[in-house]
Order: C-alpha cells, then structure tokens, then sequence
C-alpha cells in the first residue's frame, strides 16, 4: 500500500509538469497570444507596452516564464493579468458551486446509469430495452447547452419551477440550494447516464453467459438474486473506473457547458471566461486542478477495483 | 427395479430457435437412474449430452427454447414444472458440478461464502456461523486440506483440482439425491482426475445417492460407471451395463467409440484409429439413423429412424438403434483387444 502511494504521487507530479508545460506554450503559440498589449489597455504606445511587457516579464526567456509562474502558482501568490485578482482565491470561491455540482450529478448519473442498464439488460430485445436504447443514444448526443437552455425555457421560465439561473450555498439556504442545483444536476447526468447504461447492459449481457452465473443458477437461487449478487456485481467492475475519471473531471472544473447555461460560477465557468480572455495563470490553473483530481481519482478507482475484485493486487 | 427408480427420463426433446434455424439438439432420449446407480452418458462434443442433463435442472429454458417430453423425479416432471419449483430442486435435491472448475466459481467471493450461500438458500433457518461449520465439514470430506483456512480463499488462490473439490462440496452441501457431473475430469491432470472420480464414488457409496457422468472419455466410464447411454447427434444409439457396451456393443457408432481409446499396449505404427466424417449438423439432420452417412455397414433400411428397444434377446436393458441383425453385427465387429469400427479409412497406416 505504501509503495503504491509513493509510485502515484510520483505519476501525479509527473503528469502536472508536463500538463502545465503543455498549457504554457499553447499560450505562447496561438496568434494574438502577446499578454503585454492586453494589460496594457487600448490606448497604450509602444513604450507603455515595452514596460508593461518588462515588469511582467514578458521579454524574459519562456523558460523562465513558465518557472516563475509555477513558483506563485505554488506559493499562492499567482495573479489573472486581466484582472489582476488572486487566481487561487477565485478558484476557492468557485469550488463550493462546482463541488455541488459534481458530487449531486455524480450520484444522481451512477444511480440511474446502473438502473436503465440493469433494466435495458434484463428486458434485452424487447420494447423496454429498445425505448431506453433510443433515449440513451438522444442523452448521448444532446449537448449541456441545448438541454440546459430547454430547461431554463420550459421549467423555469414557462412554468416557473425553477429559478433562472444562479447558485446559492448549501450553508445559507439548503431549500434554495437544491432547487438551483437540481436541473444542472439533470442536464450535466443526461450524457454520463446514457453511456454507462449503455456500457452496463453490453457488461451483463456478455457476463450472464459466464460459467459462475450458470453455476449461481445451479445453486437454486432466484432469478434475482443471481442477477444482484453474481451478474451485476461482476459487471460494475467496468462502470466504477468510468466513474472514477468522470467524477474527477467535473470536479475538476470540466462542466464548463453546464455550469455556463446556469451561470452557477463555478470553476468550469471560472475556466471559460478566462479562456475568452487569452488570461493565462487561470488557465493553467484550472487545468493543473482538473489534472490532479484525474490522478487522484484514478488511484482511489484501483483501490476500489482491488477491493471489487479480489484477483487484482496494488502493484503499479 | 421400477420401486428405486430415482430419474425417469422419457422421450425428452429439446430444440433452440435460431437465426440459422430450427435445432434439434435433444431428440427422443429416454434413460432411467436408480439410487446408489452411476449412469454415464457418453458421446463426442455436440451430441447433445450436456444439453439433456442441463434441462433436467431447467438451465437451458428460455425463449427460444422448446421442450418435449417428461423427466419424473421423485414425483414430479422436471421439465414442465413450474420455475420456482425448479428453484427449490435446484442445489438441493438435484446438484450440478460443472466442467470447467477455473471458471465455474464466482471469482469475487471467498469459497466458504459461495458454499454457505447454497445451504442458505435451502436452509434459511441456517446461521451463518452453521452455514461455515458445515462448509468446512464438506470441504474436508471431499479431502481439502487445511479446510477451516481455505474457506476464507477465494477461487483464484486454488488450482483447478481443488476448485473442482470445492464445487463438489458446494453440491453436496444438500445431500442431493442426485448429482449431475458434466465432464468433471475433462479440465484436469490425469491424476487428479482419478482422485475426483475416487470422489464421486466415495460419495455414491456413503450417500446412496444417484450420480449422472458425462463424459466423452470412456476410460473414465470403465472406471465408476454402472450403466452407460451413448449419445450420438441428439439421440441415445445405445444403453445398457458397463459389460454389455464394453463387451458385447450393438452399434456401429459404439463400436467406433471404443476404438479410439487410446492405449499403451496398442501398437504404435499405426495412426489411432478415427470414425471417418463428421457428425451432422443438427439444422438438417440425415433421414433416418442419424450415424447412418459416417456408417461403413450402412444399408436401404437405414434411411427409418430405427427405434431404441432390446434386440439382444439374453439382455433386456441393452438398448440400442441399430437395423443390423444380431447374428450380422456379431460377424462385422471386431471384439476382444481390437474392437472398433472396421473399415479402411478408419484404421490408416
């Protein structure tokens, strides 16, 4: 257990030097990519623009660039140049609204992706299954911001059960809260359910033919305790680790659709307003978090793998 | 012989809908078992065999399946009784060992629990605390070593010797009054086979219960069986004692059958000895006698399905489906050291 911590904190670090690095010159190679004449303002001559460019530091070698900005990004003191706010500042604020929100959809898209799939497994070839079949793949290939905007229209505007837009803490108003959170939750899970159905009903119908569950039957045991206790539980194997990196990515500010449409400012919307801006430490930030929660996830999914099934040792 | 009869198997009949059509993969196969009796069913691969004893235990039903005929076992019809019946013949009256034991355990549970889950089904009054006294009790009878440990082993960490052991304690966990063995030494070593049939007799002997082999080897039928059927492309060819098939066989298809045992005290120039052809595809099998075009003694009257009754008049229960006359098969076989299906493709230099 202590050697696989060690080698995935070592993955972990090794994957944010090169995620950043990567981050960093996609900035430094895009057109119109000049940070100096952005801050500097419209109405900035070349000398103003050379001595913002100086005391940022942007005539310096990109290396050193990159360098120093890794150093305020871990000593805290990182800045947006457009704003010239506190970036991990903005990011804590917008944490609470995007923790809402992944962990809400998160439950609400394993739970019913688990549902449907068991459902469209066992009734496979029949009406149900087709029906749910045709919904999944609609799920599949509607975008947050066509639903999101449906839902505002219909739910919130036309029949006024839910707000328009916005974010309220859970710690101020718990009723309001949920009331926010609870068509984000639905459009963000919309995609993620129709997939892992999909993925779990392949996952069972291949595992019924397994000699376990033949010999589960042989047993005596009823129709559904063979299903629960032997077919699904070999079957969830697959969808965890779907979860683990799924989760980890909304967590990580990836819901930059949803989030948007609802306006629930939270670190995905942090992350798209400042991509608009060209503002680079936000970026980089941003993509670093998500990074690090993929990596986290990832381990926390092989210690579930391990103790799902017994045949797997924490090795790398 | 009718009193102790424990399985009554009578023109059962099994056909699968699919895309390719209709298959009749079990055709008229009648056969009975008594307590305390070892009943071998014998054919290759596709002969229907493990599909007949899979239906007495309601494992092969579904929608596109279709079933004929009765299989009465202590007083009921196996095949039209009712699924929730089934469930409570299933594991306890009926138990089933499998043949590939690397694969037929549920790798995510320890075995102790897979065992104690069987019992609690049939026992819900049963503890769990009871349940796993009796799974050690099993385990150990069925000669694992070191059992109150190894319950709490999952299957990966057995080899496939003592996996098939634990499936044999979980079918016993019951005492069934009649185990299904469906190949159970096919994925084996050679020694451990003759340990596992050692198993199986010891637990015919001590139980009294009835035991159905399949099996395709008949080195293991001349081992434990008492009575064989020989199956060949869905129909029973031939039945009777472990003496009359191995001496005095009727059908062709038998006398191929053992011939291609395989022997050290054969001599070794020549290839080992092949039924010539292939067994024919169930979607459209041939007229009459199924073995008929793979049939070197093949005759006019062969193309009528000939019926499974006595023609040895000494033998009652020898059963066979065969047109050749007694005298006729007695000239055509080879008997003694050399038995087989003669003929020039077969025996190859």
């Amino acid at each position: 257990m202590l050697r696989f911590t060690i080698r995935r904190l070592i993955a972990a670090a090794g994957v944010l030097v090169v995620i950043s690095i990567l981050t960093f010159m996609i900035f430094q190679i895009i057109p119109n990519g000049d940070p100096a004449i952005r801050i500097a303002g419209r109405t900035a001559n070349q000398a103003e623009i050379a001595q913002v460019r100086h005391e940022w530091g942007f005539d310096r070698p990109v290396y050193v660039q990159y360098v120093k900005t890794m150093g305020k990004i871990f000593t805290g003191t990182v800045v947006s140049y457009s704003q010239g706010v506190n970036v991990l500042d903005s990011i804590r604020q917008g944490l609470p609204a995007t923790l809402s929100l992944a962990i809400g959809a998160g439950i609400i898209w394993l739970g019913l992706g688990i549902l449907f799939g068991v459902i469209t497994a066992v009734k496979a070839g029949r009406f149900t299954d087709r029906a749910l079949t045709v919904l999944a793949f609609i799920g599949v290939s509607s975008p947050p911001f066509f639903l999101g905007a449906l839902a505002i229209y219909y739910a919130g505007y036309k029949a006024g059960i839910i707000p328009l837009a916005g974010y309220v803490p859970l710690t101020q108003n718990p009723a309001q809260w949920f009331t926010h959170l609870i068509a984000p939750w639905l459009v963000l899970s919309v995609l993620f359910i129709g997939i892992y159905s999909r993925v779990l009903r392949s996952t069972i119908l291949d595992t019924v033919h397994e000699d376990y569950v033949r010999t589960a039957r042989a047993k005596g045991l009823s129709d559904r305790q063979v299903l629960v206790r032997h077919t699904l539980r070999n079957s969830l194997i697959p969808i965890v680790s779907l979860w683990g990196l799924d989760f980890a990515q909304v967590i990580g500010g990836g819901a930059i659709l949803t989030e948007s449409v609802f306006s629930l400012h939270g670190v995905g919307q942090f992350a798209a307003d400042s991509i608009q801006r060209l503002d680079v430490p936000p970026v980089m930030v941003v993509t670093m978090l998500t990074a690090f929660f993929v990596v986290l996830l990832g381990a926390v999914v092989d210690i579930i793998y391990a103790l799902l099934d017994p045949r797997i040792r924490l090795s790398a | 012989m009718v009193e102790d009869s424990l399985l009554r198997v009578e023109d059962l009949g099994v056909s699968f809908a699919t895309e390719d059509g209709v298959v009749r993969a079990v055709d008229g196969v009648s056969f009975t078992v008594h307590r305390g009796e070892v009943v071998a069913i014998v054919g290759e691969s596709g002969s229907g065999k493990s599909v007949s004893v899979m239906t007495l235990m309601g494992l092969t039903r579904g929608p596109n399946a279709r079933f004929e005929g009765t299989a009465w076992f202590e007083g009921r019809d196996l095949i039209s009784a009712a699924d929730a019946e089934l469930h409570k013949v299933r594991g306890a009256e009926i138990a089933m060992v499998f043949q590939d034991p690397m694969s037929s355990l549920d790798p995510v549970y320890r075995v102790g629990d897979q065992i104690v889950e069987q019992i609690r089904v049939h026992e819900p009054g049963t503890t769990k605390a009871q349940a796993l006294d009796r799974a050690v009790e099993l385990m150990e009878r069925v000669g694992i070593p070191h059992a109150g440990d190894r319950l709490r082993s999952y299957p990966h960490e057995f080899s496939g010797g003592m996996r098939q052991r634990v499936m044999i304690a979980m079918a016993l966990s019951c005492s069934p009054k009649l185990l299904i063995a469906d190949e159970p030494t096919t994925a084996l070593d050679v020694t451990v086979q003759a340990q596992i049939l050692d198993e199986l007799r010891q637990l015919r002997d001590d139980t009294g219960a009835g035991i159905i082999l399949v099996t395709h080897d008949l080195g293991v039928v001349a081992d434990i069986a008492d009575r064989i059927v020989v199956m060949y492309a869905g129909r029973v060819v031939e039945q009777g004692t472990l003496d009359e098939i191995f001496y005095d066989p009727q059908h062709p298809y038998t006398w191929g059958l053992l011939g291609s045992i395989t022997r050290v005290d054969r001599d070794r120039s020549q290839r080992l000895p092949a039924i010539a052809g292939q067994p024919p595809s169930l979607l459209a099998p041939p007229h009459g006698c199924h073995f008929r075009p793979r049939c070197p003694h093949a005759f006019k009257r062969c193309v009528e399905v000939p019926a499974l009754i006595a023609r040895v008049r000494e033998a009652p229960g020898h059963l066979d489906r065969c047109w050749l006359s007694l005298e006729h098969k007695r000239g055509l076989r080879v008997v003694g050291d050399q038995i087989g299906l003669v003929s020039g493709e077969a025996v190859a230099p």
